[in-house]
């Protein structure tokens, strides 16, 4: 390795390979107070290794970079599981309100009555369209909101000196996050298998429903994209052994509108504001995961929570002290005379990071919810599940759809085409289509998955132009595999090998360097 | 697809070669081959005891990490060190250079429990 | 009509009839009937005229830091975001793209992920700098699992200084809660090398400090660090990356693991969040630690790329038994700390510490000379700085809020028996005419 000095060969240089000496891309303050020596107590830096790099060239760099990319504003993105629908771009423009960009999260309550307010009608809002008593915004992530859930059930548990309960049960076509969640929260991991229309399998979930059983976590519609038929006997069974229901709620904008997940047992869920709430994904976040209780969960609540106080809050609870006022019932009850305050639930399992959670990301949400209103956010399972239907029905036709029943938002096939094909050579062969692939592999259950999401934005043209796609490439399979095997062909860069990259990591420019020898 | 005839298995895909007491301990052509290009190798301190069944080290693929376990119960008196620089040993000779640990048994007759290589070859082929 | 859903009358017929279908509903039916369609007590959607009316109320209910003469900092601090950062980050490209799964298409979201991870690894002096963590405090929390975890979980003692953030302090407790690991250095009010030192035996995986303190302390951990060595214990050190533009950083004297909140680099207050949990380990804790990382790699051409590498330690492959279960990270706002970092570059970043520096130098001793008042900070500090007022800290706050001045943070919000102490914050943003106003403001508060 110490010989290779050939140099990097990327289709964009490195931010450090345009560095000249004395240039900057910022312009700093000139002092205006005296100077003050540094202290000679701490060990000073003698070297900071940053790059130099005008402005117009910082520019150039990231805007190259970021043309590199497939995103939900160039390509349609139809990662199962994973909702790429469109963000509206008002919801950006909410959050960098100098009112709430700005906003310090030490303010006394007094000064930040606005952010506060928000808060607090998006954990009513949340409520009302899950039928959970109460709702913690602090998560930071769907994964983040799992152990907050799972570390709750464990609260609760303990709490009534039901010391025995240590293990979690957990379907197999689950997320990884839900057994790592677990494994977070000091339980043991148990997978259930699934029957043959997809469900949890009812039989073994009583075989192993017993006193040391904590919950069940459970994602509906799961990850094949199905209703689970017997929700309410799953939930049933593990409530008569004595255990919680998590759901995880990925998977939720299937259910807006049409299915209040308190209503059929689930006892505290996530809800993924960056998936069903329609905020950026950003290349991998920040995303957002509030939990929602039902009352006997609410005392566990990371804190703070966000309560109104006074008599007039009392009266007007949530939406009422906001828009929903101001339209029906005129300015004379308006929110300006509510305060809101920060309240730590009673035996809280603590902070699971510092602050109220992703703020950004919660204002953004708080505009999707606002905007769409009761009757779009219906209209968006709707949608969302009609589309998956249709582009369903339209290449059923010749990929092999291994649970076949009306699917919710997602429906999963397999990408074994043809003879020697596999499902990554179909994912790689769509990128050269301008469709950034599916999700692959996964849900683990079904060998050479496809799992598929187009969410409701997409319109029916836009669908038939990828089934178009997907038939072609099937076509392609069976004609000229190697088409398939060698793709993508037109992206900036072919099929990289993972293999080399995990062999000899270099994660760092540091360690470019060494490899390029004398460079 | 090699079966090794000189060594036994467990159906965690795990051989053992006998060696009086000594034994050494590796993955099959079979496991190799369903994990794909192995990457790194995580192996245990000399002088570890374990137990037969207890997992003592993880073999992991770009796609998958699979514990390995131990097929008989031991102390660990060798590993094989030259798999950290070359992984890909497990795959290139899974029966020789590829080995993992070698474990002085402190119970040898665990040995006669595990499958004859025409016993796990019956074993993969009904999976 | 909706914006986001593009459908027209005619589209849902025809697929609704290719589907065979009278109504949408009919997809539905898996849901159990009695609790299908829920009446949703929530206003009817709004015209975006009509959202931004509203949030705008909402935000100017709020005191936004431009409006008035801010000295607030504890863990979330304003510095200057030059425009062209909002410009770069706010492209669709990256603000639209999801996880780098598919590396083809995910060049320009995979690069800047590893320029991250190397300009961070160099203002840390670390070796690997993952793609980041929900926030400073829960990649602390991480950190310190990770210690845990490097040591067999056999070491079941952590010692904490006492000066790290108080919500870090909570967030560590709930991570480690499950674990029953036992915490030192709290109850004592340990922060000082030589008080944690004496509190490291053969049971302690990891000492835990912060750089600076919570209250503005640059403390010089080498010897400390040393010992914890000794004693076969990890080092682990909480920072602030701008004070790294000046300060020897903590992977020069030996830290095992560090972390920080990155928000500083870029991020706006946001009421909080979204940060960024920067989170460094040194070589041989690789293979155990959490996150995403980018590594480089070629194509069948032998052209470098970049792919998501060592997944294997993560939740999507391991399941139960990966390093942690984080998937969702803070990927947008660690690509906004790598074009702040590139931008200001080694010469502007380093004006910006010497800036924050100087003007808390300067701050202090302006307050500290006024009748009444004391710096109750040890000498040197960073940005931040303790001061004692005469009458309570939110009493102080309250008289200078109606002058348009958020002074600092009133202690008690934390530490119900400091009520005198003011934690005071200065930046570069802080002009001397404002450090002046503050200072004439407390004058006439006795």
């Amino acid at each position: 390795m110490g010989t290779n000095t050939q140099r990097f060969r990327t289709v964009e240089p490195f931010i450090w390979e345009l560095s000249a000496q004395g240039r900057v891309g910022a312009s700093v303050p000139e002092a205006d107070v005296p100077e003050y020596p540094l202290p000679g107590e701490v060990p000073l830096r003698t070297d900071l290794p940053l790059p130099e790099v005008s402005e117009l060239e910082v520019v150039r760099h990231f805007t190259r970079l970021s043309r590199l990319n497939y995103s939900v504003d160039t390509h349609m993105y139809p990662l199962g599981s994973c909702t790429m629908k469109y963000n509206p771009k008002v919801n950006d423009t909410a959050a960098s309100l100098p009112g709430f960009s700005e906003a310090h999260p030490l303010l006394p309550e007094d000064l930040c009555q606005g952010s506060l307010e928000l808060l607090y009608q998006l954990q009513t809002a949340l409520e009302r369209l899950s039928g959970f008593a109460a709702v913690s915004l602090q998560p930071a992530a769907g994964a983040h909101g799992e152990l907050t859930g799972v570390l709750m059930i464990r609260a609760y548990h303990l709490d009534r000196g039901d010391t025995k309960r240590t293990r979690i049960l957990i379907p197999d076509s689950a997320h990884g996050t839900n057994p790592a969640s677990v494994s977070m929260a000091g339980f043991t991991a148990e997978q259930i298998p699934s029957d043959k229309r997809g469900n949890v399998d009812l039989t073994i979930l009583r075989e192993r429903c017993d006193e040391t059983v904590a919950g069940l976590m459970i994602t509906n519609p799961n990850t094949l994209g199905l209703f689970e038929e017997n929700i309410e006997e799953v939930t049933a069974i593990v409530h008569q052994a004595g255990g919680l229901v998590y759901g995880d709620g990925a998977n939720f904008n299937a259910l807006l509108g049409y299915l209040k997940p308190a209503d059929v047992g689930i006892d505290v869920m996530h809800f993924n504001l960056h998936k069903t709430f329609s905020t950026p994904h950003g290349g991998g976040g920040p995303g957002a995961g509030p939990v929602g209780v039902t009352a006997r969960l609410e005392p566990y609540l990371p804190g703070p929570i966000v309560r109104a106080a006074g008599r007039e809050a009392e009266q007007l609870e949530g939406w009422e002290a906001g828009l929903i006022t101001q339209k029906r019932q005129g300015p004379q009850r308006n929110a300006r005379d509510s305060r809101y305050t920060l309240f730590y639930p009673e035996k809280s399992i603590g902070r699971v990071k510092a602050f109220y959670g992703n703020f950004g990301v919660l204002v953004r949400a708080f505009a999707y919810i606002l905007q769409m209103g009761s009757n779009g956010l219906r209209a968006v399972a709707e949608h969302a599940v009609l589309n998956a239907n249709y582009l369903k029905h339209l290449i059923g036709k010749r990929y092999r759809i291994p649970y076949d029943r009306p699917c919710m938002h997602e429906f999963v096939v397999t990408g074994d085409v043809a003879p020697g094909i596999h499902t990554m050579d179909v994912a790689k062969r769509l990128l050269d289509y301008g469709f950034h692939p599916p999700t692959v592999y996964f849900p683990l259950i079904v060998k050479e998955a496809l799992m598929i999401e187009s969410t409701e934005t997409e319109s029916r043209q836009t669908l038939e132009a990828f089934a178009e796609a997907l038939l072609q490439i099937a076509e392609e399979a069976a004609s000229s595999p190697d088409l398939l095997h060698e793709a993508p062909h037109y992206t900036p860069v072919g099929r990289l090998d993972e293999v080399r990259a995990a062999r000899d990591p270099i994660l760092n420019r540091r360690q470019t360097e060494k490899l390029e020898g004398t460079r | 697809m090699t079966y090794d005839p000189d060594v036994k298995y467990q159906k965690s895909h795990e051989w053992a070669r006998k060696d009086g007491t000594l034994f050494t301990i590796g993955i099959s052509d079979y496991a190799q081959d369903s994990l794909g290009d192995v990457v790194f190798v995580e192996l245990p301190e000399k002088g570890k005891v374990v137990q037969k069944g207890e997992a003592f080290g993880v073999v992991e693929s770009v796609k998958a990490a699979s514990d390995v376990y131990a097929p008989l119960s031991g102390t660990i008196v060798e590993v094989n060190s030259k798999l950290k620089e070359d992984p890909a040993l497990v795959n290139r000779e899974p029966f020789g250079a590829g080995w993992f640990v070698k474990i002085q048994a402190s119970n040898p007759t665990e040995y006669e429990e595990l499958l004859s290589a025409t016993e796990y070859e019956a074993f993969v082929k009904g999976l | 009509m909706i914006p986001y859903i593009p459908h027209t009358d005619e589209d849902r017929k025809v697929m609704l009839s290719a589907l065979g279908l009278k109504g949408v509903e009919d997809l539905f039916q898996d849901i159990p009937e009695r609790h299908r369609k829920p009446l949703i007590d929530l206003p009817p959607s709004c015209s975006e005229a009509e959202v931004l009316r509203e949030l705008k109320r909402m935000a100017s209910r709020n005191t936004s830091a431009e409006e008035v003469a801010f000295f607030l900092g504890a863990g979330a601090y304003r510095h200057f975001i030059p425009a062209a950062l909002e410009a770069i980050v706010s492209r669709g490209e990256f603000l639209t793209s999801y996880t780098p799964y598919q590396p083809e298409a995910s060049q320009g979201t995979l690069q800047a992920m590893f320029e991250y991870q190397s300009l961070l690894a160099d203002l840390l002096g670390m070796d690997t700098v993952n793609a980041s963590h929900y926030d400073g405090a829960a990649a602390l929390a991480e950190g310190v699992l990770l210690a845990y975890r490097a040591k067999g979980g056999e070491r079941k003692t952590v010692v904490l200084s006492s000066a790290l953030h108080p919500e870090y302090i909570e967030t560590i407790k709930t991570y480690v809660h499950p674990f029953g690991l036992r915490i030192r250095g709290l109850d004592e009010g340990a922060w000082k090398p030589d008080e944690l030192g004496r509190m490291i035996d053969e049971t302690v995986c990891c000492v835990v400090v912060p750089f600076p303190t919570f209250f503005g302390s640059l403390v010089v951990y080498r010897t400390l660090c040393m010992a914890t060595h000794e004693k076969g214990a990890l080092f682990v050190v909480s920072v602030d990356p701008i004070s790294l533009a000046l300060f020897e950083p903590p992977g020069s004297y030996g830290a095992d693991i560090v972390t920080g909140e990155g928000q500083s680099l870029g991020s706006h207050l946001s009421f909080g969040g979204p940060g960024l949990g920067i989170f460094a380990t040194r070589g041989d804790l690789l293979r155990k630690m959490p996150g995403r990382l980018a590594g480089v790699t070629c194509d069948r051409k032998d052209r470098n790329g970049f792919v998501l590498t060592l997944n294997t330690r993560e939740q999507h492959i391991r399941r139960e038994k990966a390093t942690s279960n984080i998937c969702s990270n803070q990927g947008h706002v660690a690509l906004r700390a790598a074009v702040y970092l590139s931008l200001l570059g080694k010469t502007g970043l380093r004006k910006v510490a010497e800036l924050t520096y100087r003007k808390a130098c300067y701050t202090a001793e302006q307050l500290g000379a006024l009748p009444g008042y004391k710096v109750t900070t040890p000498y040197p500090f960073f940005r931040e700085f303790v001061l004692q007022c005469p009458i309570p800290a939110e009493e102080v706050m309250c008289r200078l809020v109606e002058r348009k001045i958020v002074p600092g943070l009133p202690l008690s919000r934390y530490y119900p028996d400091r009520k005198h102490d003011l934690l005071v914050c200065v930046t570069e943003l802080n002009t001397k005419e404002e450090i002046d106003r503050l200072v004439y403001a407390l004058k006439g508060i006795k």
